[in-house]
C-alpha cells in the first residue's frame, strides 16, 4: 500500500484544569491515539462526548497542538518543535468543516466573500478568476451562483452547511476533517448533504476524517472505522468488519444502545454507569467501570491496541494472550 | 390498543405574531393519548411538533402567540378553557412536562433538594422534612446512586444524564397522569439516552402513565411509541399503530423520511434524499404542504388541501392520491 497521507503515533493532548486555588491538574483529552488514514478514504472517528475525536480532528488541522505523540500530514511532521512551520507547507491541502453551520459564517459577510476568504489569503487571483472561482463551487455544491452577494441568514442549515463546504473546497484540499457536519441537521437535509460529500470525495479523490457520535451516519460514509473513548481509540477495522463483528465491549454496547427503526426490538443499555472522569481516570482499561465483561487485568493493565484479524484491532483484555492463560 | 382517551385534541391551530401578521405554526392538528399509552409526534425542524406540546400545559406567551381554534380535552375538560389557577394545578400535578436541555428546567442555583422539593410542597402540601424525604425515594426511583448525597449538591456537579434524572424525578414527583416528554433524550450520548429511555418505559408501567413523546429521532419513537404522528409544516400527514407507520408508511413524507434515515444495520453508499427543503411558514402554498418536495404530486395536489383518509383502521394518511393507489377509497 501507499504511504498513507495522514500518520498518527501515540498522540497525546492534555490541557491544564485550574482547581480553586490549587495547582492545575491536567485533563488528558487524548490519550495515545495512533491511525493512518490512506489517500480516498474516510476513516470515521466516533464517540461519545468528552471521548476526545474533536480534539484530534482539531490537532490534525493545526487549530491545537499535541502535547506528545507524532503527527504526519503528507510527509511532514506537525506535532513537533518545529510543527508551527511545517504546517504551513500543507496548509493549502487540509481544510476543516464544522458542526454549527450558524456559528462558522461572518454574519456580516457575503456568501461569495466568506467561500473566497481562503483564496484571498491565498492571494495571487485576479477579481474575475475569482467570481468565476466562487461560482464554481457553489455550482459544485449544488446551489445557484446567484446566491454569491446574499448573507448567511438568509439561509437554511443546510445551504449553510453547503457554503461551509464549498469554502473548504476552495483551495483544491487533498484532505479535510469533518467535525459533526451533519448532527444538526433534520434527516432529509442529512442525507443530502452526506451524498454531497461522498460525491465530492468520488469526484476529487478527497479524503475525509469524519468525526460523528452517530453509528448510523458513520457507516454510511466511511470506509474504515475507530471508536473513541475517554480519549483512546478502543477499536478500529474496516467498516463493514467493525459493524458485522464489534469485538470491544464498548463499541458493542455502543451499537447495542442505538434505537433502530424496527418497533418491537428495544436498544439495550448494556453499558451501566457513565464515563469516568478524565480528571481522575480509573487504573487500567478505562472502560471497565462500566464493562459487563471485565476481570481482574483491567483493573490493574491498560489493553494494548492489538489486531485480532487483518486490519482489525482492539484494546481489549479479552483478546490478549494473557487472558487466555487465565482462562 | 389503549382504551380511555385521556388526552383528546381537536382541530388545534396555534399562530405567532410575525412581521406579517399571524402566522400558523400548527393548523387544524387533531390526536388522542390513550390510558397508558405513548403516542410518539415525530417531525423535522418547524414541523410544529413542539409547539403543539407547549399548547397542552398553555405555555405559550399569550402577547405573542393565539390559539383561534381547536380543543384540547383532558379527561373531558377543556384546557384552554380552563381559569389559570386550575390550569397552574394540572401543570406540574397530573400533566408533568420534561424537556431536551436539562438546565432549562434545572435553577442553578438551588439544590437538587429544593427543585424537588418544591413541586411537592406545592401540590401536595407536604411538610419540609416529609417532602424531604419523598425527594430521596425520589432519586432512588430514577436510579440515582447515593441519592441521600446528591440531594445537597447543585445541577452544575451532575452529568447531562444525571441531570436529566433529576428532571424526571420532578416531572413524576405528583405522580402524573400525562407526561409530556419533548426530545428527553436528543442532548444525552447514545448509551446515557439507552438507559434513560429504559428508565422511562418502567416508570411509565410503575405509575401508569400516558406519555406523549416528541422526537425527531425515528428510532427513539420505533422503540418507545405505541401509536405514532407524522407532521410537516404545522400539519398532521400521518398517524398510525407504530408497527403499520414503519412497517406500510402511505405518506409519500413518511416513506422519504424513513428512507432518508441512515440504518445502523445496513452498508449503504448513498441515502435516498427529498429534494428541497422544509418550507417558511409565512410562505405555504394552498395545497399539500409537501408538494414542492414530493415526486409523485399531482396538479391538484397544489391547489387542493388534501383531506384525510383512511388506509386501515387507525391509520390514516394525509395524501388522497395515495390512497387511491393502494386501493384505499378516499
Amino acid at each position: 500500500m501507499s504511504e498513507p497521507i495522514v500518520q498518527v503515533r501515540e498522540l497525546t493532548k492534555e490541557f491544564p484544569v485550574a482547581k480553586g486555588r490549587h495547582k492545575p491538574v491536567m485533563l488528558r483529552a487524548v490519550n495515545r491515539v495512533s491511525f493512518d488514514l490512506h489517500a480516498g478514504m474516510t476513516l470515521g472517528l466516533v464517540g461519545e462526548s468528552g471521548s476526545g475525536k474533536s480534539t484530534t480532528g482539531r490537532i490534525l488541522v493545526g487549530l491545537t497542538n499535541a502535547s506528545s505523540g507524532s503527527v504526519k500530514l503528507f510527509g511532514h511532521e506537525i506535532a513537533g518543535a518545529n510543527g508551527t512551520r511545517a504546517i504551513q507547507a500543507v496548509r493549502h491541502r487540509l481544510q476543516f468543516v464544522f458542526q454549527d453551520p450558524h456559528g462558522s459564517l461572518n454574519p456580516r459577510m457575503r456568501i461569495a466573500d466568506a467561500i473566497a476568504e481562503p483564496l484571498d489569503v491565498a492571494g495571487g487571483m485576479s477579481r474575475q478568476d475569482r467570481t468565476d472561482r466562487v461560482h464554481e463551487l457553489l455550482e459544485t455544491v449544488g446551489l445557484p451562483r446567484g446566491y454569491a452577494s446574499r448573507y448567511p441568514h438568509e439561509f437554511s442549515g443546510g445551504q449553510r452547511q453547503r457554503i461551509g463546504i464549498a469554502r473548504a473546497l476552495a483551495l483544491r484540499p487533498d484532505f479535510i476533517v469533518c467535525d459533526e457536519p451533519v448532527s444538526a441537521l433534520d434527516v432529509s437535509i442529512q442525507a443530502q448533504v452526506v451524498n454531497l460529500l461522498l460525491d465530492l470525495q468520488q469526484q476529487m479523490g478527497l479524503s475525509y476524517l469524519f468525526i460523528a457520535h452517530d453509528l448510523a451516519v458513520v457507516r454510511t460514509i466511511s470506509t474504515h472505522v475507530a471508536v473513541m473513548y475517554a480519549g483512546a481509540i478502543v477499536e478500529q477495522a474496516e467498516r463493514r468488519e467493525l459493524y458485522r463483528a464489534p469485538a470491544h465491549p464498548y463499541t458493542q454496547a455502543l451499537l447495542a444502545a442505538v434505537p433502530r427503526m424496527t418497533p418491537g426490538r428495544r436498544a439495550e443499555a448494556a453499558a451501566a454507569g457513565e464515563m469516568p472522569s478524565l480528571l481522575s481516570p480509573p487504573a487500567g482499561c478505562i472502560f471497565h467501570t462500566r464493562c459487563p465483561h471485565a476481570f481482574a487485568p483491567c483493573r490493574v493493565d491498560v489493553p494494548a491496541m492489538r489486531e485480532i484479524t487483518p486490519g482489525h484491532a482492539v484494546a481489549c483484555h479479552l483478546y490478549s494472550a494473557a487472558a487466555s492463560q487465565a482462562a | 390498543m389503549a382504551g380511555e382517551m385521556l388526552l383528546d385534541v381537536q382541530n388545534l391551530t396555534v399562530q405567532f405574531r410575525g412581521d406579517a401578521g399571524w402566522t400558523s405554526a400548527v393548523e387544524n392538528v387533531s390526536f388522542q393519548v390513550g390510558e397508558r399509552e405513548c403516542l410518539g409526534l415525530v417531525g423535522e425542524s418547524g414541523s410544529g411538533k413542539s409547539v403543539t406540546a407547549l399548547s397542552i400545559l398553555g405555555l405559550h406567551a399569550r402577547r405573542t402567540a393565539r390559539i383561534p381554534s381547536g380543543v384540547i380535552a383532558y379527561r373531558g375538560q377543556d384546557i384552554l378553557r380552563l381559569p389559570t389557577r386550575a390550569l397552574r394545578k394540572l401543570r406540574g400535578g397530573e400533566i408533568a412536562m420534561v424537556f431536551q436541555d436539562p438546565m432549562s428546567t434545572l435553577n442553578p442555583v438551588l439544590t437538587i433538594a429544593d427543585q424537588i422539593t418544591e413541586t411537592l410542597i406545592l401540590h401536595q402540601s407536604l411538610s419540609a422534612a416529609a417532602a424531604r424525604q419523598q425527594a430521596q425515594r425520589l432519586l432512588d426511583m430514577v436510579r440515582i446512586p447515593d441519592a441521600a448525597r446528591r440531594l445537597d449538591e447543585y445541577p452544575h456537579r451532575l452529568s447531562g444524564g444525571m441531570r436529566q434524572r433529576v428532571v424526571i424525578a420532578m416531572a413524576i414527583a405528583c405522580r402524573p397522569k400525562l407526561l409530556i416528554a419533548d426530545e428527553p433524550t436528543t442532548a444525552l450520548d447514545v448509551t446515557i439516552q439507552a438507559q434513560i429511555l429504559e428508565l422511562l418505559r418502567d416508570l411509565q408501567d410503575e405509575l401508569g402513565m400516558s406519555v406523549l413523546l416528541i422526537s425527531h429521532d425515528l428510532g427513539v419513537i420505533a422503540e418507545f411509541a405505541h401509536r405514532v404522528m407524522v407532521m410537516y409544516a404545522g400539519r398532521t400527514v400521518e398517524t398510525a399503530p407504530v408497527r403499520a407507520l414503519f412497517e406500510r408508511p402511505v405518506h409519500p413524507y413518511t416513506i422519504g423520511l424513513l428512507a432518508a434515515a441512515p440504518r445502523l444495520e445496513l452498508d449503504t453508499d448513498r441515502l435516498p434524499t427529498i429534494a428541497g427543503s422544509i418550507p417558511d411558514p409565512a410562505s405555504i402554498v394552498p395545497g399539500c404542504r409537501y408538494s414542492p418536495r414530493c415526486d409523485v404530486a399531482l396538479e391538484s395536489c397544489r391547489n387542493l388541501p388534501p383531506a384525510m383518509g383512511s388506509a386501515e383502521p387507525g391509520h390514516l394518511a394525509r395524501c388522497p392520491p395515495r390512497l387511491a393507489a393502494l386501493g384505499f377509497a378516499a
